[in-house]
């Protein structure tokens, strides 16, 4: 059922961490997910709910202590971590809560890092995403000297600029005061939308989730049990 | 491409510990090119030819005699007759002696009183003579006058035409003031040999000068201006010689040091000097000991700036590693910062080197007359690049082995 027309599929997926005291801790227990090329999904969790634990094994930052994730068809489970880290770098983009800026880099830097390690340094390119983004008089500044909302901008240029096929949000507007974030929510879908770029965001904020047609409550799909998610997000 | 992009970055954000770092190395890098490099130089130079085979003097140490009548320094150790001179010079397989006299200054550069033999029948390097700067000419035996040596006519303001009054001793400070009156008549051209240093005025000059007194009967003899002065009298400082062969040296100095009494025999010149560098040797290992130290203390500052930023930086590997980095690549980024560090210091180093070798350069130029070749190949120009390239890695590695553990999930969590 999951294949053929879907970009991510998630299956049985499962992920467990040891405690300080070596006890297993469950955090993650996904039967399925799954997301198509191009559309823009949300997840609903609350903090401790492993939404970022998920994200990242979708990322290939980890690995599933069972279950599989196909992105495009690829199983990245499988994959060696050097292998998940040139899958990361050419097809996926990642938001991230705090931006994750490279403070010592200036703005069209922190794009241009962006595609270093997938497509090759585009500095042209790098600049015509930032001046889309409104940010054309800024591509000098570094991360301190813009604003929180400017920095998220940056944020969102950066995880499109390998032309991702799949952008991984994480609460990305956490940041944001309720206007920024419904502004730069909306900049982030319709670039993602422009790029053809799928886009999986989580986030915990109602006033975000709602924007989205399709919405999946995190603590409905995460049959793991609680107490060790909130001990190990 | 990308590493470099990456590391050029980095250096820049951390600009200040990476210059600090920068000018540790090329400091370590200069102290290691001059120590190698100027020790070369200057044995390269003392030992050079310097177109005499052997000195004849008064009894002494060899060494003395040399560094008196080749380079021009220190003391002269006595007089030998005239006619030890005459004598010498007469020896089958010596082919030219050239009498020298000292005792004077002017303005702190030496009077040699010699011969035109020096002028007419010696040569130096490849077969070149003493040339004057036109239109000057060398001085006549029986007159004032005086052959200037291009360094020291630069120093003294000394020029064609002018004249001078030479100062008893090798002071300039001394209080004596000979009444001759000396007139420039040429200006040697310049021979990077420590004759550049010296003032020539004929032997008889010196012989005549007032208040010097000759004894080369043992008896004190003041010449009177109008007599010939005989030649049992007559003294001279030193006898440079060219001798036939390096057999001819040694058979003299057997003769002359081993079974005399009254002179010493430094043969051959370049020996003499090997010798005081050989026995320098320990020295200059023990500063080369001290620039491998402070090379190795480079490295050692190199490896504690990377490790103390090392914390603040676990972010930003985990970040490059979120946008694709692969681990192995963090962990070339962080040796290739080190060796990025390592090796623009050391190519700083190189112009420190030239800055302090010019310095030494000059100084010995002016100081003894001898030309070090500061550029010239050496060796250590070789190694020292690589050589930091390679230390900058082994001290890039440590810090480079914790960047590469970082673990990206841990790190990119949101820090308030």
């Amino acid at each position: 059922m999951l294949r053929g027309m879907n970009l991510l599929e998630i299956e049985g997926l499962a992920k467990s961490y040891l405690d300080p005291e070596g006890r297993r801790q469950d955090v993650l227990r996904v039967e399925s997910l799954a997301v198509g090329e191009g559309e823009q999904m949300a997840l609903r969790g609350r903090s401790g709910s492993g939404k970022t634990t998920l994200l990242n094994l979708i990322a290939g930052l980890g690995l599933p202590d069972a279950g599989h994730i196909r992105i495009g068809g690829t199983e990245i489970t499988t994959l060696s971590e050097a292998a998940r880290d040139r899958f990361r770098a050419r097809h996926l983009g990642y938001v991230f809560q705090t931006f994750n800026l490279l403070q010592g880099y200036t703005a069209l830097e922190n794009v241009v890092l962006g595609m270093a390690f997938g497509p090759g340094r585009d500095r042209s390119a790098a600049q015509g995403l930032l001046e889309r983004l409104g940010l054309g008089d800024r591509l000098h500044y570094r991360p301190g000297q813009l604003s929180v909302g400017q920095q998220q901008r940056v944020a969102v240029a950066r995880a499109l600029a390998n032309r991702p096929r799949l952008v991984l949000a994480d609460e990305p507007t956490g940041n944001l005061d309720p206007t920024h974030a419904g502004e730069a929510l909306e900049l982030m879908r319709s670039m993602c939308t422009d790029a053809g770029a799928a886009l999986l965001l989580v986030s915990h904020d109602e006033a975000v989730l709602e924007r989205f047609d399709r919405c999946v409550d995190l603590s409905d799909i995460n049959t793991a049990r609680p107490a060790t998610a909130e001990a190990t997000r | 491409m990308t590493l470099l992009w990456i590391v050029g970055r980095s250096l820049r954000q951390h600009a200040l510990s990476s210059v600090v770092t920068v000018l540790v190395c090329a400091l370590a890098s200069g102290l290691v090119l001059s120590v190698f490099s100027l020790e070369r130089q200057a044995r390269a130079a003392f030992t050079s030819d310097v177109g005499f085979d052997a000195v004849l003097g008064a009894r002494g140490s060899e060494l003395q005699l040399v560094l008196n009548a080749v380079f021009h320094l220190e003391t002269s150790p006595g007089n030998i007759p005239w006619t030890l001179y005459e004598e010498i010079a007469a020896t089958p397989g010596v082919d030219l002696a050239v009498p020298y006299a000292v005792g004077d200054n002017y303005a702190g550069f030496r009077l040699v009183g010699t011969s035109d033999t020096l002028f007419n029948e010696w040569t130096f390097g490849d077969d070149k003579s003493l040339a004057v700067v036109p239109p000057g000419t060398f001085f006549d035996s029986t007159r004032a006058e005086a052959v200037v040596g291009s360094q020291a006519a630069r120093a003294t303001g000394l020029k064609l035409g002018s004249t001078f009054e030479p100062i008893h001793g090798f002071s300039a400070d001394s209080q004596y003031v000979h009444q001759t009156t000396y007139t420039v008549v040429g200006v040697l051209e310049p021979t990077g040999t420590p004759i550049d240093r010296v003032i020539f005025i004929p032997i008889d000059g010196i012989f005549r000068m007032d208040g010097h007194v000759l004894r080369g009967t043992g008896e004190d003899y003041r010449p009177d201006a109008a007599t010939e002065i005989p030649d049992e009298h007559k003294e001279v400082s030193a006898v440079l010689m060219k001798l036939s062969s390096p057999r001819r040296a040694r058979t003299l100095s057997e003769q002359i040091n081993r079974q005399g009494t009254v002179a010493t025999l430094a043969a051959p010149i370049s020996g003499v000097m090997a010798d005081i560098f050989d026995k320098l040797g320990r020295a200059v290992d023990v500063l080369r000991a001290v620039a491998f130290l402070v090379i190795f203390e480079g490295a050692l500052s190199i490896l504690a700036a990377l490790w103390n930023t090392m914390n603040e930086r676990r972010r930003e590997f985990a970040i490059l590693r979120a946008l694709g980095a692969r681990r192995r690549t963090v962990f070339s980024a962080i040796v290739l910062e080190a060796s990025a560090i390592a090796v623009i210091g050391a190519a700083l180093g190189y112009l420190l080197y030239g800055l302090v070798g010019l310095a030494a350069a000059a100084y010995l130029k002016s100081e003894v007359g001898v030309l070090l070749e500061v550029f010239v190949w050496q060796p250590v120009f070789a190694w020292v690049l690589p050589g930091a390239a390679l230390l900058g890695i082994a001290a890039g590695i440590l810090p480079a082995a914790r960047a590469y553990a970082t673990e990206v999930a841990e790190n990119l969590r949101p820090t308030s």
